[in-house]
């Protein structure tokens, strides 16, 4: 693992999220009510909607699009609907986000 | 040969290690003992008692002079031990020189001061000794305190205060108090149980400044320009390890001093303990881990093998009167989930955090009757899914019992009012039910309750059933969704009643199920709130759909459309140049007339939103809340200004209707039209509310629809002038924003109370249509602004937080 900063927990609102630009794509960053921060693929596999756009609840997030619910540390689409967003590592130093270079298709700094 | 033990500190910790050592081998130490305090040790977590007045310093004493007498144990109190010569093994203090073989730092922690201008003033303490608690025992009525903390010792020294009748305010920085303990949840709890004692409670609150006055402390200046006069001002924000003599003495020093598993630190024959010492990264202000610090420390000395170890904690604690229990890790995530049990009617409230099959953590108010159960469930790891459906009533129920749909209802106080429209409170109905009246139809004729626009139905139906048990059959009704067991209407109802003002007071009084909603009930609890409380609340972004976030409506492919507002469908070429230049810049690819008359431009990207805006805002357009559930649009036809059958002036009505409404909020979304003649051009019989001008006045109409469903209005009221006009718009806007439901276009609203129920209330009876006139005119000072111009201020906020491509291409 090779970790990055990425910001401040207070650049994502509380109950928010922001989105990361990566070599997989969009990653959206999740900031729970209870101040834990998710990191997932930004994409719903149904129609594509933004997940980050999204109401964040508990440590789920509602598409804006169709209202699939995911939940944020699994990935696994809640209730009746079918379906996965990857997840990535990520972790709080303090207060500085920080996430996984190598597990974002990056190569390492050195 | 007795070896020469010296202690430097007082404290509880140093204390206990002078009992475990002259318990289990009274002659092996010739004891010395430095204070800093011109005292011995006594027990400081009882300083709140002595704060409010239950007990005194003698009674809080733990060793007195005979206990040392006893013990032999040479006592210099008063006195600082200034340097240590490690080379010849002597504590050098202010009155003489004392040889050691062994050393105990016990210098325990100092308070930490914020460093802002006036922190040195006089009338300016900490919370930590006798001497600032005889301080604080000073003030009474009369007197104004503030206190900045909102942690366990803040609030002890606020409550203690508050007890002797002080005015006293409590600034805390953070969300909620005692973050480190609490979850935001029972976090409202204990605020609301201070401020029932008279304690004001600033949250979310920046100090900046001390203001004095001939050298003594005036005034707390916050961030925000609030200015707080005080007579005593209380630093309580925490504690430092006192490690200054440990520094200069050469050890090897942390945040604390370090020490190993047995409390040795770098000096083979120095040892610490308490709160001044870091261990495995950790230091410590509670109780417990420096009592077995104190108890492995003495086992060392006596030569025993012993080794300290961090247990996982419990926090039990009792502030001012409330019980609250906090134990393992209580944050959301990983593969966790959450157990919820509200209350309302003891005030209670308990969360239960499990990971996979085990419990981890646990955050009690109220009631930690069961706490000692759920710790030694944490503890010991146990697989608890065979008691998970029953888990959180605690080891009594193990095999039964069910969180009771009604305790909200049953918990309203009887003056608690039910029925809005007649004014009948809870106690009213229970009396008649008791007189006999043992079905809805019995209330509404005994009490009226539920007998007008019928909102409150759902909640006289739970009276009935709280009332009568059995013998009441509930008709079923929706809740609003799986979080709660209310509906919307009971929620909108207990809002008002029970003045609650916060999402956490909605989920706490109304008994949520969840930690903090889901996105059915979140948007709708939050359009409740400022609906109700335009002041007082503050509208969270955060539980809006995401078009009302962002001010755009989001598109399939997750770009934005832009719609600038035309008062009343009239433009000008200025303002055409500015859309046709902003959609060029901005890469547009559609432009699109809508049925609103007004200009959309489709495609824009997130990011360039407050862009977009910014521009747009510079030649005088501003947000067409296109996307809101609110006020949309007032269409209209050209009226007199040009056609040759006009009666009024209609498209000028438009244009000040739509500068009167925007901004507002509604349950769903809300159109309008002004026609000029019966020809009704601008399609105004089919909007929520439409006017149609005739020769003798207006035809103010309302409850028609055009899109899922297609309704035509019907006539609310004639008015011979505009003016009334206006005032009636105004009036039954705000009566269906104070009574639809959440996602209820007017016509459903309409259909629920009743045509005739909205003609009574908001057209005849003139002094309510004046006082929901106010009630909309005192929401509107808040909502009646562009939110683009706010929001293009934080454009950093619309760009991707980081860009990782970048670098990768490098």
């Amino acid at each position: 693992m090779s970790w990055i900063d990425i910001g401040h927990i207070d650049d994502i609102p509380l109950r928010g999220a922001r989105v990361v630009k990566t070599p997989v794509g969009c990653i959206a960053l999740f900031r729970t009510g209870a101040n834990k921060v998710f990191a997932a693929s930004d994409t719903c596999p149904h129609k594509g909607g933004p997940l980050s756009e999204g109401i964040v609840h508990g440590q789920s997030v509602t598409c804006p699009l169709h209202n699939w619910v995911f939940d944020l540390h699994s990935g696994q689409a809640q209730g009746a609907d079918e379906g996965q967003i990857a997840t990535y590592p990520v972790q709080l130093d303090g207060e500085r986000i920080l996430l996984d270079s190598t597990s974002l298709g990056q190569r390492s700094a050195a | 040969m007795k070896q020469k033990l010296v202690v430097i500190g007082a404290g509880m910790a140093s204390g206990r290690v002078l009992e475990h050592l002259t318990d289990a081998a009274p002659d092996a130490f010739d004891i010395t003992l430095f204070n800093a305090e011109p005292r011995g040790n006594y027990n400081r977590i009882m300083l709140s008692p002595v704060l409010a007045g239950d007990q005194t310093y003698e009674d809080i004493v733990t060793h007195d002079d005979a206990w040392y007498a006893e013990r032999g144990i040479t006592c210099r109190f008063g006195e600082k031990a200034v340097k240590i010569d490690r080379e010849l093994k002597v504590v050098e203090g202010e009155n003489g020189h004392v040889p050691y073989d062994k050393l105990i730092f016990g210098t325990g922690s100092n308070p930490f001061m914020i460093p802002m201008p006036g922190h040195d003033l006089d009338g300016v303490i900490a919370y930590r000794d006798l001497e600032d608690t005889e301080q604080m025992m000073g003030m009474g009525a009369g007197n104004k305190v503030v206190v900045i903390g909102g942690g366990l010792l803040g609030l002890e020294a606020a409550a203690g205060m508050a007890a002797r009748g002080a005015d006293v305010t409590v600034v805390h920085i953070m969300g909620h108090l005692m973050e480190r303990q609490l979850d935001p949840a029972a976090g409202y709890l204990l605020k609301k149980s201070l401020e029932e004692k008279g304690i004001t409670v600033l949250l979310n609150a920046k100090s900046t400044e001390i203001a004095g006055k001939d050298g003594k402390a005036r005034a707390l200046l916050l961030e925000d320009g609030t200015e707080l006069p005080c007579d005593l001002l209380v630093m309580a924000v925490g504690i430092r390890p006192n490690t200054a003599l440990a520094q200069e003495t050469g050890l090897a020093v942390g945040r604390g001093i370090h020490v190993d598993d047995q409390m040795i630190t770098s000096d083979a024959d120095i040892y610490a303990v308490g709160e001044c010492v870091e261990h495995q990264g950790e230091v410590f202000g509670l109780v417990a881990p420096l009592y077995d610090q104190a108890k492995v420390l003495a086992q060392t000395l006596l030569g025993e093998d012993a080794a300290f170890k961090q247990r996982s904690l419990s926090t039990k604690l009792k502030v001012t009167g409330c019980d609250l229990f906090s134990a393992g890790d209580f944050a959301e995530g990983e593969t966790r989930e959450d157990i919820v049990f509200r209350d309302p009617a003891r005030g209670v409230y308990k969360r239960l955090v499990l990971e996979g099959d085990k419990l981890v953590g646990a955050v009690m108010y109220g009631d930690t009757g069961d706490s000692n159960w759920f710790f030694g469930l944490i503890r010991d790891g146990e697989d608890v899914s065979e008691m998970r459906e029953t888990l959180i009533f605690g080891p009594a129920y193990q095999g039964g019992g069910s969180a009771d749909p009604l305790s909200a209802v049953a918990a309203l106080p009887p003056e608690a009012e039910i029925c809005g429209c007649n004014g009948v409170c809870k106690s009213d109905i229970t009396t008649a039910i008791e007189g006999g009246a043992t079905d809805l139809g019995a209330i509404r004729a005994t009490t009226k309750a539920s007998a007008s626009c019928g909102t409150c139905t759902g909640l006289v139906e739970q009276l009935l059933q709280v009332t009568l048990g059995d013998d009441f059959q509930m008709p079923t009704a929706q809740p609003v969704c799986g979080c709660c067991e209310l509906t919307h209407e009971d929620v909108r109802r207990l809002i008002k009643s029970q003045e609650l003002k916060s999402q956490e007071a909605v989920w706490q009084e109304l008994g949520w199920k969840t930690l903090n909603g889901c996105h059915v009930c979140r948007p709708a609890v939050n359009y409740y709130l400022l609906a109700d409380w335009p002041v007082e609340y503050q509208d969270d972004p955060q539980s809006r759909f995401v078009n009302e976030r962002k001010h755009a409506n989001i598109q399939k492919d997750g770009t934005f459309s832009v719609v600038p507002r035309m008062w009343g469908g009239i433009t000008n070429p200025a303002e055409l140049r500015a859309i046709a230049d902003a959609a060029e810049k901005y890469d547009v690819p559609t432009v699109k007339v809508t049925g609103g008359q007004r200009i959309d431009l489709l495609g824009v990207k997130g990011a360039d939103l407050p862009y977009i805006w910014s521009d747009l805002n510079k030649a005088g357009l501003v947000s067409g809340h296109a996307y809101s559930k609110g006020l949309r649009t007032v269409k209209t036809c050209v009226g007199t200004d040009h056609c040759r059958f006009g009666t009024q002036d209609s498209t000028g009505l438009g244009v000040k209707l739509e500068k009167i409404l925007w901004g507002s909020w509604t349950p769903h979304k809300l159109k309008l039209a002004v026609s000029g003649c019966p020809r009704n051009c601008a399609e105004a019989t089919c909007k929520d509310i439409g006017l149609v001008c005739v020769d003798s006045g207006f035809q103010i109409s309302i409850g028609g629809a055009a899109g899922m469903d297609v309704k035509e209005t019907e006539l609310l009221v004639q008015v011979p002038t505009e003016d009334e006009a206006i005032e009636v718009v105004m009036a039954v806007t705000q009566a269906y924003r104070e009574g639809g439901k959440y996602l209820d276009r007017l016509y459903k609203w309409m259909a629920k109370v009743g045509l005739d129920w909205i003609k009574e209330t908001v057209v005849d009876d003139l002094e309510n249509r004046r006082a929901l006139v106010e009630r909309f005119e005192l929401s509107q000072s808040i909502y009646r602004k562009d939110p683009w111009a706010e929001q293009a201020k934080e454009a950093p906020r619309f760009a991707p937080m980081a860009d990782l491509t970048l670098e990768a291409a490098e």
